[in-house]
C-alpha cells in the first residue's frame, strides 16, 4: 500500500517537473520562464522527497530528505527573486 | 529488470556528461561556456555516486562544480560585458590538439582495458584493507590520503598554498559586490551558519565516512564566497594576521605531525597506530581551515581592503541603510 501511495506521489511529482522543463522551453519572457519553473519544480521536488522517504521507512532518511527539501526552496526561491530583480534592473535603466 | 534500467540510466549519464563536455568546450560564448561546466560537474559528481564514490562525488561537486564555478564567474565579471568571445584557434593548434586528445583517448582506453584484463591479481584496494585497522581511521579514502599515502596529500596541500601566493602576487583584490536585497540577506543569514555547521560534520565524519578535509574546506570556502556576494568584502575572514597562518596552517601541522614522529624513530609522517587517529584529526583539522581560506583568498582574487576585514554582514547592512 504504501508503495503504491509512494509511486504515485513520485508519479505527481514528475509530472510537476515536467510541466516546468515545458513551461522553461516554451514560455515567451524571463518572468513567466521564472514562474513555471520555481513554482513546478518546487512542489515536484516535495513530492519526490516525500515519495521517496515513504519508500525508505526510516524516519532519520525521511528528515534529511525533508531538509534537502527546505534547502532547495530557500536556494531556489533567492535565486529566483535575483535572477527578476536584475531583468527589471535593467530594464528601468536601458 | 532492475540491472537493465541502472544501465540505461548510467548510458544516459555518461551520455549526458560527454554531450554537456562538449557543448561547454565548443561554445564561444564564455558565460554559457561556464554555465554548462558548472551543470557538467553536478553530474559528474552524479557519475562518482554511481561508481560508488563518495568521497569523490562529494569533493567534485564541492570544489569541481561549486567553487571552480564560483572562481570561473568572478573571472569573468572583471571582463568588460562578461568577456569577449572566445578566440578562434588556428588550424595548426586544433591539429596539433587533435593529434593529443586521440593519443590520450588512446592511453585511456588501453590503461582500462589493462585493468579490466587484471583479473583477480593483487590490487591496492586489497592491502588497504588489510592495514586498516593500523591507520588510525575507519574510512579507507581517509586512511589513504592521510595515512598511507600522506606525502602526496602533504604535497598537494604544498601546491594549493603556492597557488594561493600566485594569485595574491597578482595584486589588489577586485571590488567587492553591492549590498543584498532582504532575500538574499535573509538567505545568507540562514546558510552561512549551516555551512560552518556542515563543514565541521564533514570534517569529523571523514574518520569513518565519507567527507574530511578537502570537502569540509570547501564547503566553509562557500560559507565565504556567499558572505562575499552578500556584500561582505572580507567574506567573512579574520585579520589578515590570523589569516596569513590560517593559510599555512594545514602545510605547517602536516610538517610538524611528520617530523615529530621521526624523533621517536619512525619514518617521516609515519604515525605510531596508537596516535595515528589524533594526529590525523590534527592534521585534517589545520587543513581544512588551510583550505577554506585558501579557496576564499582565491575567490576573492587577493587580500580584501583593511576597512572590509572588520566588517560584518550585521554592520554592513546597518551602514548600508534600510532594506
Amino acid at each position: 500500500m504504501i508503495d503504491v501511495v509512494a509511486v504515485g506521489l513520485i508519479c505527481i511529482g514528475i509530472g510537476f517537473f515536467a510541466a516546468g522543463s515545458i513551461g522553461l522551453l516554451r514560455l515567451p519572457d524571463l518572468h513567466s520562464r521564472l514562474h513555471a519553473l520555481t513554482k513546478a519544480d518546487n512542489l515536484g521536488l516535495g513530492l519526490v522527497a516525500l515519495g521517496i522517504a515513504l519508500v525508505t521507512g526510516s524516519l532519520v532518511i525521511a528528515l534529511k530528505l525533508i531538509l534537502i527539501w527546505l534547502l532547495v526552496l530557500a536556494a531556489s526561491a533567492a535565486s529566483a527573486n535575483l535572477i527578476a530583480r536584475h531583468a527589471l534592473d535593467r530594464r528601468e535603466q536601458p | 529488470m532492475n540491472a537493465l534500467l541502472w544501465m540505461l540510466l548510467d548510458l544516459l549519464l555518461a551520455a549526458m556528461l560527454l554531450g554537456l563536455g562538449w557543448a561547454a568546450v565548443a561554445t564561444r560564448d564564455l558565460k554559457r561556456g561556464v554555465a554548462l561546466f558548472i551543470a557538467f560537474g553536478l553530474l559528474l559528481a552524479l557519475a562518482w555516486a554511481r561508481l560508488r564514490a563518495p568521497d569523490l562525488a562529494l569533493a567534485e561537486a564541492a570544489i569541481g562544480a561549486g567553487i571552480a564555478g564560483a572562481l570561473l564567474l568572478a573571472a569573468l565579471r572583471s571582463e568588460p560585458q562578461g568577456g569577449q568571445p572566445a578566440a578562434v584557434p588556428s588550424r595548426v593548434f586544433l591539429l596539433t590538439l587533435n593529434l593529443f586528445s586521440v593519443l590520450l583517448a588512446v592511453t585511456v582506453a588501453w590503461a582500462l582495458l589493462s585493468a579490466l584484463a587484471m583479473g583477480d591479481s593483487v590490487r591496492l584496494a586489497q592491502p588497504v584493507t588489510e592495514h586498516l585497522s593500523q591507520s588510525g581511521v575507519s574510512n579507507p579514502v581517509t586512511a589513504v590520503l592521510l595515512n598511507f599515502r600522506a606525502y602526496d596529500t602533504l604535497l598537494e596541500l604544498a601546491v594549493i598554498l603556492s597557488a594561493v601566493l600566485g594569485v595574491l602576487a597578482l595584486g589588489p583584490a577586485r571590488p567587492g559586490y553591492r549590498l543584498p536585497g532582504p532575500v538574499l540577506y535573509g538567505l545568507i543569514r540562514w546558510l552561512v551558519p549551516l555551512l560552518i555547521v556542515t563543514g565541521g560534520y564533514l570534517l569529523w565524519v571523514g574518520a569513518h565516512a565519507p567527507g574530511g578535509a578537502f570537502q569540509a574546506g570547501a564547503t566553509l570556502a562557500a560559507a565565504a564566497v556567499l558572505l562575499r556576494l552578500g556584500g561582505v568584502d572580507g567574506a567573512g575572514l579574520p585579520a589578515a594576521v590570523v589569516s596569513r597562518w590560517l593559510l599555512a596552517a594545514g602545510l605547517l601541522a602536516f610538517l610538524a605531525v611528520g617530523l615529530l614522529v621521526t624523533a621517536f624513530g619512525y619514518g617521516f609522517v609515519q604515525y605510531p597506530p596508537d596516535l595515528a587517529a589524533g594526529l590525523i584529526l590534527v592534521i585534517e583539522s589545520a587543513a581544512t581551515l588551510s583550505i577554506a581560506v585558501a579557496l576564499a583568498l582565491a575567490y576573492i582574487g587577493g587580500w580584501p581592503s583593511r576597512r572590509a576585514q572588520s566588517g560584518s554582514l550585521h554592520t554592513h547592512t546597518t551602514e548600508g541603510g534600510t532594506h
